[in-house]
């Protein structure tokens, strides 16, 4: 690196960007997108464990109900529903689309294609800063009269419209929820506009599209996805809004008596509310899915020391996934009352959405077929989402379709489909991302033995957990019950005998959810204890590993690099190792690009081949 | 570590497929399209049971045949990016499964949905409520009355409205549960008075939400042998006690209805209530 | 260094497994283009692409929040029989022959960066500016016009749909105020760095992109508000 700057001092010194000095414009109101990707990492692990403490509180609920708790004291319907929106809000808005996206995304997008920076860095502190505050304010909806508010994250109307009248948390919790959600909306909007830009115009030379790492192709979708959905949730937020402050009538018809009162509003259409807010939902559950799907990607080829198998069809996937998930929303609304032939084309569409889904499982497999696997916590955990992503995504072939939406809506089938494939698989790949980018992040490694033990109680333990709620889903069980018996006594019979895998469900989450400590402990342990990690530890390709670990403020000290190949070259025949890094000159390629080469692609001197 | 891997996914896919066989099971149908939405389920499960053991034993045996300490040390991997043709095989195969299911999938779908209740059905309305589902019947003289929200009044126990300055409203009666004839097809017309709910009934294969501002006819058949009392739910989050919103679907053998529906008000509560007591809920797998 | 790595080209075909050897073309070739924003100086990632590039993704995202109140405007338009449409206001044709002028002088001032007159550049800027206040006060003149007439935001579903969306776009429209403020401040900060000309051509063409955008979703609403009804 120290004659890379030699070559250099001819330029004028504007070139290098110097890192600010201050604590506060370093650490706080940083412009460093590396710094804003790990404020956003921060932000979800916070979301993530108030997540998982509200669900636990919720299974406990849910298997011995009534109980009077230390410290929670006994939980109560009205609580139970807070808990599970501000769980589904918090998992849905806060980790999955902040982690990957926010955190992962925007440290690593600028590395990978070779820039120093995002685009508009003043916005990229911005949409941090905006998403906490969204944050903030969701969390208050605890602390207001009623509490926060109980119509699940899915706010559906006129339940989410009327006020503290249709129940407590209705209130003041509700509007709170609201806001937070709008605030949420644009500073999602700000990233997604960074993530865009950055991506079409600041590559790096020879940093084709076609060369760049699929989970930069993953963050590009989940982008223009983000880009396009958000502004109508936003929409929707408003008009909900005024129709609870205002008095307008968006989504609350007339006639309607709540709690013996008669409401006074006229015309407005709940099922409006359903279509906007589907129509960003459900381009949402790949916004989270995605970038996992990305990193999976790219580890598996890591890891398994073999090319990516079908990179073309890969990207092909993404953009057919992206694309298909707009057309897709009706799905949620098959018996909502929305018309009977339009669920049918809504049906036949979702249905299609599984072929590029399979296609990535398909070459997946085909990426292992013939590797020569290293089994490294990362790769476990990228293994792990391929398993679960199979096992959650295909039940989708069962909801998707109209006549067995009949008996599986609204029940347990679905939810431990969704947990699966968009909660826990996103969740897996998101585990693989911080095992296999933490010592480029913080220069040392995690605890490879305690990596192990997390996953195999993880990986255990969510199959544990969701699989058997399907069952619960087709014997008949409904959601968002807070409680199946009151008083020692079973309220719907015919749900009595799944009492022993209720129970078999909790426990498992219970001790999934303690395992989870041992991540945390394993993350700040190794920050500070960790084995130091070189430029390179897992001897990947990418343009990230060729920069020290971590990298200087402005990514490559001042030389950016010149990308000669694809970003998966491992066992080439041949060559002395058994991967070539993208910066790696190739002697029979462009004579153009190789003179450009002499004069400043000395950056990847470091490495010892 | 490769190998033990490969067996745990085998053990949870093992131990998944052994679960969808462990007897939980759906409730028997009991309406006419139930055994057809059944069977396209257990054609789905099948299918999709299929493509999670071969994904899974495929990606198990990946590892478990491919990890580095399998193979011998200055060994690579293959050095492949792909190969069209088994990629365009595998997509149009998967296609052509998963859009069949799809078509397959709508039959049961159109009959329900895309016709009117056959005539001669039995009809009722369904008014719905925070935490609590009114059924209303015509009365003898099979008419339903005029309803206001206005005079909604829960105090006076008058649920759904009902103007007693109209003559056909007279003999008009709402309760609490719902009875219906076997083997006759019946019509239900589903509304709201406040937030949105869900009517679902596990036997019945059958769920709609019933929405504020709306009406939504639907139909359905159930079997001349199915006589009994059912549990019914309301499937859609409709505040702090939803998941006490419980009622009864009561199916009656045609004769039995038909006495019951030529009731006046009272001697129809009556006689409901003495119904339901002399059934037990099925319950049954 | 002194590696020597074998062109993807010679590698000798191998039929193991799924693999059918190195295709043809793929994203292992030899060196290809560069990337489009790769060839400036190294070290500094100022290129006016990329005010261009962000200005339509930011107006992809306004355009979907307007599309998204348009499908609920017809949606609810038909949805009950309460839909009553306003009287137009009259000051809004004033209004909008206000903001048709004011794309045209901020195409003006363009015109006169880029022929090197800076202070004709800020004259056009300020004028464009004040036509743009001028027409967030019509429009809040007709607010309270209709205000008085009775019509408030929950009247019936159409006033609340005019104040919704005339709100969004007041609120867009001053962003875009804000912006050309922001252009007027840069505009008196002379500094001679290597591309201080080439920036500011290049922030005064995203701003006008947006400007005019506004001008268009404008005509755009006035005619769905008062056509489509």
């Amino acid at each position: 690196m120290a004659d890379a700057n030699v070559v250099h001092e001819g330029h004028e010194a504007v070139h290098r960007h110097e890192p600010p000095k201050s604590f506060i414009r370093k650490y706080i109101f940083s412009l460093d997108h590396k710094v804003i990707g790990i404020q956003y990492i921060l932000l979800a692990l916070v979301a993530v464990f108030i997540g998982m403490i509200l669900s636990v509180i919720m299974r406990m609920n849910l298997t011995w109900p009534g109980v009077e708790w230390p410290i929670l004291g006994a939980i109560k319907p009205e609580t139970y529903l807070s808990l599970m929106t501000i769980h589904g809000t918090m998992m849905v808005f806060f980790v999955l689309t902040t982690a990957p996206q926010g955190g992962f995304g925007n440290y690593f997008l600028p590395i990978q294609i070779g820039a120093e920076d995002m685009a508009f860095p003043v916005l990229n502190m911005l949409s941090f800063w905006v998403t906490l505050v969204g944050f903030i304010v969701l969390l208050a909806a605890f602390f207001v009269e009623g509490g926060a508010p109980l119509g699940g994250w899915t706010g559906y109307p006129p339940l989410s419209a009327l006020g503290q009248i249709a129940g407590p948390g209705q209130g003041t919790g509700m509007n709170l929820w609201i806001i937070s959600i709008a605030i949420f909306c644009v500073g999602s909007l700000l990233g997604a506009l960074n993530f865009i830009t950055t991506l079409l115009n600041l590559r790096a030379k020879g940093m084709s599209l076609m060369r760049m790492p699929l989970t930069c192709w993953a963050w590009f979708t989940t982008a223009v996805l983000a880009l396009l959905a958000f502004p109508v949730l936003l929409a929707g937020g408003i008009l909900l809004l005024l129709d609870r402050t205002a008095g307008t009538s968006f989504f609350v018809p007339g006639g309607l008596v709540v709690s013996d009162r008669l409401v006074e509003h006229s015309g407005g259409s709940p099922i409006l509310w359903q279509h906007l807010f589907w129509f960003f939902g459900h381009p949402e559950v790949y916004i989270a899915i995605l970038p996992g799907m990305g990193a999976t990607s790219h580890i598996l080829s890591t890891f398994a020391r073999k090319p990516v198998f079908g990179y073309r069809a890969m990207v092909f996937a993404i953009f057919a996934i992206g694309l298909l998930g707009f057309f897709v929303w009706g799905h949620h609304m098959f018996i909502s009352g929305m018309s009977p032939y339009s669920a049918m084309a809504f049906s036949i569409l979702t249905l299609s959405i599984g072929v590029p889904s399979a296609v990535k499982t398909f070459n997946w497999l085909g990426t292992l077929w013939g590797a020569k696997i290293r089994f490294t916590t990362p790769m476990l955990f990228a293994l792990g989402f391929v398993s679960l992503f199979v096992a959650g995504g295909i039940t989708g072939l069962v909801l998707g379709q109209t006549s067995l939406d009949l008996p599986m809506h609204d029940t347990y089938f679905v939810l431990g489909h969704f947990h699966l494939v968009m909660g826990v698989a996103a969740i897996f790949g998101m585990f693989a991302g911080i095992y296999f980018w933490f010592p480029k992040m913080f220069g040392r490694m995690m605890s490879e033995k305690l990596g192990r033990v997390h996953f195999w109680i993880t990986f255990i333990g969510v199959y544990c957990i969701f699989i058997p709620m399907h069952i619960m889903g087709i014997v008949g069980m409904p959601r968002r019950y807070s409680q199946f018996s009151e008083g020692g006594q079973q309220i719907y019979a015919f749900l009595e005998t799944l009492h022993p895998l209720v129970k078999f469900v909790t426990i498992a989450a219970i001790v999934t959810a303690i395992t989870q400590l041992l991540f945390f402990f394993n993350l700040f342990y190794s920050m500070f204890k960790g084995r130091k990690a070189g430029e390179n530890p897992w001897e990947a390709t990418t343009l990230e590993w060729t920069t020290s670990s971590p990298p200087p403020h402005d990514n490559f000290a001042g030389v950016p690099p010149t990308v000669y190949r694809g970003p998966y070259e491992f066992a080439v025949p041949g060559a002395p190792n058994d991967y070539i890094m993208q910066t790696e000159p190739d002697p029979g390629g462009d004579p153009a690009v190789t003179v450009q080469e002499g004069s400043s692609g000395n950056g990847h001197d470091g490495h010892k081949h | 570590m490769g190998r033990a891997l490969a067996v745990l996914i085998w053990l949870l896919t093992l131990a998944s497929v052994v679960l969808f066989f462990s007897g939980w099971w759906f409730p028997a149908p009991i309406s006419e399209h139930g055994p057809k939405v059944d069977q396209q389920f257990l054609i789905t499960i099948t299918v999709v049971g299929i493509a999670f053991v071969a994904a899974q034993v495929g990606l198990g045996y990946a590892i478990w045949r491919f990890g580095a300490d399998a193979r011998r040390k200055e060994e690579r991997a293959v050095y492949s990016h792909g190969n069209n043709r088994l990629e365009m095989l595998w997509t149009v195969i998967t296609a052509i499964v998963f859009i069949s299911l799809a078509v397959m999938g709508q039959r049961v779908w159109a009959q329900l949905h895309f016709n009117e209740a056959p005539a001669g059905s039995f009809r009722a309305r369904v008014v719905a409520q925070q935490f609590q589902w009114n059924f209303h019947y015509p009365g003898p003289d099979g008419k339903f009355g005029r309803t206001d929200p206005s005079l909604i009044s829960d105090a006076d126990l008058n649920f759904i409205g009902l103007d007693d300055r109209d003559p056909s409203a007279r003999d008009d009666v709402s309760v609490s549960a719902l009875a219906i004839p076997a083997g006759r097809p019946v019509e239900l017309v589903l509304r709201s008075k406040d937030v949105t709910h869900s009517f679902w009934v596990p036997p019945l294969r059958f769920k709609q939400d019933l929405v504020p501002g709306m009406e939504i006819p639907v139909h359905f058949t159930v079997m001349a042998d199915k006589i009994g009392k059912y549990e019914l739910a309301c499937a859609e989050l409709c505040g702090q006690f939803h998941y006490r919103m419980k009622s009864y679907l009561l199916v009656l053998p045609e004769a039995e209805h038909a006495e019951l529906v030529s009731l006046g008000a009272e001697e129809f509560k009556t006689r409901l209530s003495q119904l339901l007591a002399k059934y037990e809920p099925v319950i049954s797998k | 260094m002194g590696m020597t790595v074998t062109s993807t080209e010679t590698v000798a075909q191998t039929k193991v497994g799924l693999g059918s050897g190195p295709r043809k073309v793929g994203p292992n070739g030899g060196p290809r283009g560069n990337g489009p924003g790769g060839s400036g100086s190294v070290g500094d990632n100022f290129s006016p692409r990329k005010y261009r590039i962000g200005m339509w993704v930011a107006l992809a995202g306004v355009l979907m929040l307007f599309t998204a109140l348009t499908s609920a405007y017809i949606v609810r338009a038909s949805s009950s029989n309460d839909w009553r449409p306003l009287v137009m206001p009259r000051l809004l044709w004033f209004s909008t022959g206000l903001i048709l002028v004011s794309s045209l002088t901020f195409e003006v001032a363009r015109r006169t960066l880029k022929s090197g007159n800076v202070s004709g550049y800020q004259r056009w800027l300020l004028l464009t500016v004040l036509l743009g206040l001028g027409f967030l006060a019509t429009q809040l003149l007709a607010w309270r016009q209709l205000v008085t007439q009775g019509m408030y935001i929950a009247t019936n579903p159409h006033s609340s749909f005019f104040y919704v969306l005339t709100g969004a776009h007041g609120l867009h429209l001053l962003g875009g105020i804000l912006g050309l403020d922001y252009l007027l401040l840069r505009s008196w900060r002379r500094r001679n760095e290597g591309h201080a000309a080439e920036k500011r051509l290049a922030m005064a063409n995203a701003v006008a992109l947006y400007w005019h955008f506004m001008d268009g979703l404008w005509i755009y609403l006035f005619l769905l508000l008062f056509l489509w009804r």
